[in-house]
């Protein structure tokens, strides 16, 4: 009996931390028939000490590795890297909603669950070995992100962002399966590794493994928001809830790079040849259409998306150097893209005016007058986000753009570095407004301790990854052994 | 072969000079009083140039290594250390530096009077990044305190600024991030072209490819072309000088322009010595053209600002002259010029400061009979202006006569066509002075003029004293830099590969 249990044990070790946080979030919605209204941000509180068990977990496991469930589930340095970064990312979307939702009095404990089940899912998703696994990862987390982002019932904008988000999701997951089922098709298995020996030893002139990859870079475009397959980011994300597009932004989007790492530069490996001059295609696309669609946009929220699928662009151009340095510049960017995305979401969801929620750009005005601290977090955002050093988007971009050069894409580097110029002047647009313009009547801005707290772990983040960068640094190339 | 010659004091002077700045900017978050905030500023500020006196005291001209070097690991993954050194040429410019952002603190006294404590703390944050760009031997470090410099001085033009800030102030910030991030891309092709390294000394002794030179060159040309700036990339120039603050005029003229030529000395020079050679003529032309052009702007300029501001244009086309003579004569005239440029467009800025805090209007029109008012005042905007021309006796004419020779060396018309600004440059400065000082007071606004008090005197003093120290003993700055530039010369010399011709002509010259 004790050696049964015992075993049980054994067995579910490896996927301790996702237990964790499905455990959490199922007595999440028990709970919350207990709790009067008012008290629903115990809830929050709750799930945040979840996540950080399961961090703590995943921590302490990061000395196992090796592959579990018959090969479906992988424990590698390269995915606790990644649950690292989705902890992050849904521990700031726990502390910036508390708030949000009691204001917007949409505070109910669904939200949390969601937010621990879509955790869940890119956790899965960066654990994958096997198609299968993957897919079920991507679904865990899609679905709890349309029902995120309709989470405000009563907006109609929020009903519509969920209403694209699912159709246009659905389509692309839809394309991922078809391209899914030929690579099946054609080797016999779902596995990551088996496909790899499979291509190893295939006729790559084959035209179906070809249509295969295009069909996983296109659904794989939709779902990192990479042009021409971005359209539906913008809309949602200003439709959202703000701490739901802050979420999306950081902790979906990171995924998906998660997955394509391990699919474009693990799995589908021998076709590295024609999918680096894909994916190369794709992130100037990307970055240009993110920077140059952004410079048009007075709301904060479309701003961000666009400047959310730009910094995608960015990440595609290290995915297409590839290689190990490729790789580990991809996961620093999205590591240090999620913590400064985060903090800007989280000073937009700060603004009001007159009770109602302020997303213009020109809302900001005078902010550098009215909270000198709050318009000063902003600033190192903006500015973390254009790239400019001593933050840590510019040891971000310089990474990648590093990678870029030693892998002999000079012009996707010089591409970048030139958009990344351009972003400068939306980026700096906020801050012109916040410090340069006179304030507006009736400014007030939405203030609470998780909410601070966010902003000073994002600010803490940015400023000390971008001076002294090696400890991140070596933690993401240590982690790229999963992949490679 | 250059030389760090490490940890020579018992303290880490250079990360003192750039770190005093970073401390007195924190300690200013926390000082609400705006008195208080400008005399702790000023501290911080006294403090840094007083560390100037063991830096030169202790500094030895006799050699061309870069001393007072430090050098930690710092992101080992990338091969990146945090190396600090100075010789003979940037010495200099952490000396000026210092000074003039001591004045510049002065200056601001009473001018700012909105969010002291913002403005700075800007400041000193500028201080530690210029600072900074002049001791890095980093390529990478060098790098951050380069783009670094560019936040405080957006705000300080786009904050403080007259009111066309907006505008100058993006233009400012990206014209200059569009040429430096491309330079960016030239580091990292460097790094791996040279086995994976930023070390600048390391670098300096590689020997890259002609192609790779070209493209490498061309590269950081454009960042540093912007930073200088060099016609045709200098329509920023006169929008960020006309709409900065005193201060923030006075460092832009002062100190930043001047990184675009130090880049050019540091950098472009010893790394890709054949496609330097291979870029004068291209060079020479654009300094020419900037020198007539910006002489030729500024007599059309209504707005004694932007008049200051198209003469630096001029003015900094002499220097680019002198520097890519490539020759001892030229080089060392260009950096006392850069010196010298520092000295009297900073005085001269200060100088528009005085005079607009009391009138409120830049327009040349509006003045006019002002020495009667202000004697003092017209008596310092003279010495300044016959420092402009250039004047035997001022700093300005041993600097323009040493880019003469240099450039005559390398080919006579491109010295005939730059003395001719020479002239041009006598002119408008002189019809300058007697439009603003001479005549009959024509402003009522005049009448009541008062004098320069004595703490604008006291930030004056020191760049009148330059003036005619570096006017009547120009070793004082030449015989700092000497070893450095004649080593420059002869690195270049020694590296070129592909144009024996050239290398001749430059070794007979050095020769002499």
């Amino acid at each position: 009996m004790f050696s049964m249990y015992q075993q049980f044990l054994q067995t579910i070790l490896p996927i301790l931390p996702e237990v964790i946080m499905i455990t959490v979030a199922l007595t999440v919605l028990i709970f919350d028939f207990f709790l009067e209204k008012d008290r629903k941000n115990v809830l929050g509180w709750y799930s945040l000490a979840g996540v950080i068990i399961a961090a703590y977990a995943s921590y302490n496991l990061m000395s196992m590795s090796g592959t579990f469930f018959e090969g479906t589930f992988l424990l590698d340095p390269f995915s606790v890297f990644f649950k690292f970064v989705f902890y992050v990312a849904c521990g700031l979307g726990i502390l910036v909603s508390i708030n949000y939702l009691k204001h917007e009095d949409i505070h109910r404990g669904e939200y949390y669950a969601l937010m621990l089940f879509a955790t869940t899912g890119m956790m899965m998703m960066a654990s994958a070995g096997d198609l299968i696994t993957l897919y079920l990862g991507l679904e865990l987390m899609a679905l709890s992100s349309y029902v995120l982002a309709g989470f405000m019932r009563s907006d109609n904008r929020s009903n519509e962002a969920a209403i694209k988000y699912l159709v246009l999701g659905a389509f692309s997951s839809g394309i991922m399966l078809y391209g899914m089922s030929l690579l099946y098709g054609l080797s016999g298995t779902t596995k990551l590794s088996g496909i790899l020996a499979f291509l190893r030893g295939a006729d790559l002139a084959n035209p179906v493994i070809f249509l295969a990859l295009i069909m996983l870079i296109v659904s794989f475009g939709f779902k990192v928001a990479a042009a021409p397959f971005h359209q539906w980011a913008p809309d949602v994300y200003e439709g959202a809830p703000t701490p739901v597009a802050a979420f999306m932004s950081a902790g979906p989007k990171v995924a998906g790079f998660a997955v394509l790492l391990r699919i474009f530069l693990y799995a589908l490996e021998p076709l590295r040849e024609h999918s680096s001059a894909l994916l190369a295609g794709l992130a100037f696309l990307t970055m240009a259409v993110g920077n140059i669609m952004a410079l048009s946009q007075t709301n904060i929220k479309r701003m961000l998306a666009y400047s959310s699928i730009a910094h995608a662009g960015y990440a595609l151009v290290g995915l297409a150097a590839g290689g190990s340095e490729g790789a580990a510049s991809v996961m620093l960017y999205v590591g240090i893209y999620a913590l400064m995305n985060m903090g800007a979401f989280g000073v937009v969801i700060m603004l009001r005016k007159a009770g109602e929620r302020g997303e213009e750009i020109a809302d900001f005005a005078g902010l550098g007058k009215t909270n000198k601290t709050v318009a000063f977090l902003m600033l190192i955002f903006m500015f973390s986000l254009t790239g400019i050093p001593p933050l840590a988007g510019f040891v971000g971009k310089f990474y990648i753009f590093k990678s870029a050069v030693e892998a002999g894409l000079v012009w996707l580097a010089v591409a970048g570095v030139l958009f990344s110029a351009i972003s400068a002047y939306f980026y700096l647009r906020v801050i012109m407004v916040m410090y340069m313009h006179e304030p507006k009547a009736e400014f007030k801005l939405l203030q609470s301790p998780s909410l601070a707290l966010a902003l000073a772990i994002s600010v803490t983040a940015v400023i000390v990854i971008g001076v002294y960068p090696t400890a991140l640094l070596n933690f993401a190339r240590a982690s790229i052994t999963g992949i490679l | 072969m250059l030389e760090l010659k490490l940890y020579q004091l018992d303290y880490p002077l250079l990360s003192l000079m750039i770190f005093i700045p970073v401390l007195g900017s924190f300690l200013l978050l926390f000082i609400r009083n705006a008195a208080n905030v400008r005399w702790i500023a000023l501290a911080f500020s006294v403090v840094e140039l007083g560390l100037c006196l063991p830096l030169l005291m202790n500094f030895d001209n006799s050699t061309p290594h870069m001393q007072f070097g430090e050098s930690l690991s710092w992101i080992p993954a990338w091969n990146i250390n945090y190396t600090l050194g100075v010789d003979g040429i940037s010495v200099l410019f952490v000396a000026l530096t210092t000074l003039l952002t001591t004045i510049s603190i002065m200056v601001s006294w009473t001018a700012i009077q909105d969010r002291v404590r913002e403005f700075m703390i800007a400041l000193l944050f500028l201080e530690a990044g210029m600072i900074g760009v002049f001791v890095s031997l980093d390529l990478f470090l060098f790098y951050i305190f380069w783009e670094a410099m560019l936040i405080p001085m957006y705000l300080l033009i786009g904050v403080w600024g007259g009111p066309n800030r907006l505008y100058a102030a993006v233009k400012f910030f990206l014209y200059t991030l569009v040429g430096s991030v491309l330079m960016l891309v030239g580091i990292i092709a460097v790094y791996f072209a040279a086995g994976n390294t930023f070390d600048v000394l390391a670098i300096m002794n590689h020997k890259f490819s002609h192609t790779f030179q070209m493209w490498v060159f061309a590269a950081f040309f454009v960042a540093f072309a912007v930073k200088v700036p060099m016609f045709p990339f200098h329509t920023w120039l006169p929008d960020a000088h006309v709409e900065a603050p005193t201060a923030g005029s006075i460092l832009l003229a002062g100190i930043l322009i001047k990184m675009g030529a130090y880049g050019f000395l540091r950098f472009s020079l010893p790394f890709f010595p054949d496609a330097t050679i291979a870029w004068t003529p291209a060079i020479m032309t654009l300094s020419v053209i900037a020198i007539i052009y910006g002489a030729y702007m500024a007599f059309a300029q209504t707005d004694f600002k932007k008049l200051i501001a198209y003469s630096s244009v001029s003015h900094m086309g002499f220097v680019t002259l002198g520097i890519f003579a490539l020759n001892l004569q030229g080089l060392e005239g260009g950096i006392l010029q850069m010196l010298n440029h520092g000295i009297s467009t900073g005085a001269l800025f200060l100088a528009v400061g005085v005079i607009y805090e009391r009138t409120h209007t830049r327009l040349i029109a509006d003045y006019g009979g002002i020495a009667a008012k202000a004697p003092v005042y017209a008596a310092f905007l003279l010495i300044i202006t016959l420092s402009s021309i250039g004047l035997p006796g001022t700093n300005g004419f041993v600097g323009e006569f040493m880019i003469l020779l240099g450039a005559f060396l390398y080919s006579k018309p491109y010295a005939v066509i730059a003395s001719l600004g020479i002239i041009l440059g006598a002119g408008y400065m002189l019809w300058l002075y007697q439009r603003i000082a001479f005549g009959t007071i024509t402003n009522p606004h005049n009448e009541r003029l008062t004098d320069m008090n004595s703490r604008e005197v006291a930030a004056a003093f020191p760049l009148v004293a330059l003036v005619f120290i570096l006017g009547l003993y120009p070793n004082a700055a030449l015989r700092v830099m000497h070893a450095s530039v004649a080593n420059l010369v002869q690195q270049v010399n020694a590296k070129v590969q592909t144009a024996p011709a050239v290398a001749q002509t430059l070794s007979t010259l050095t020769g002499n």
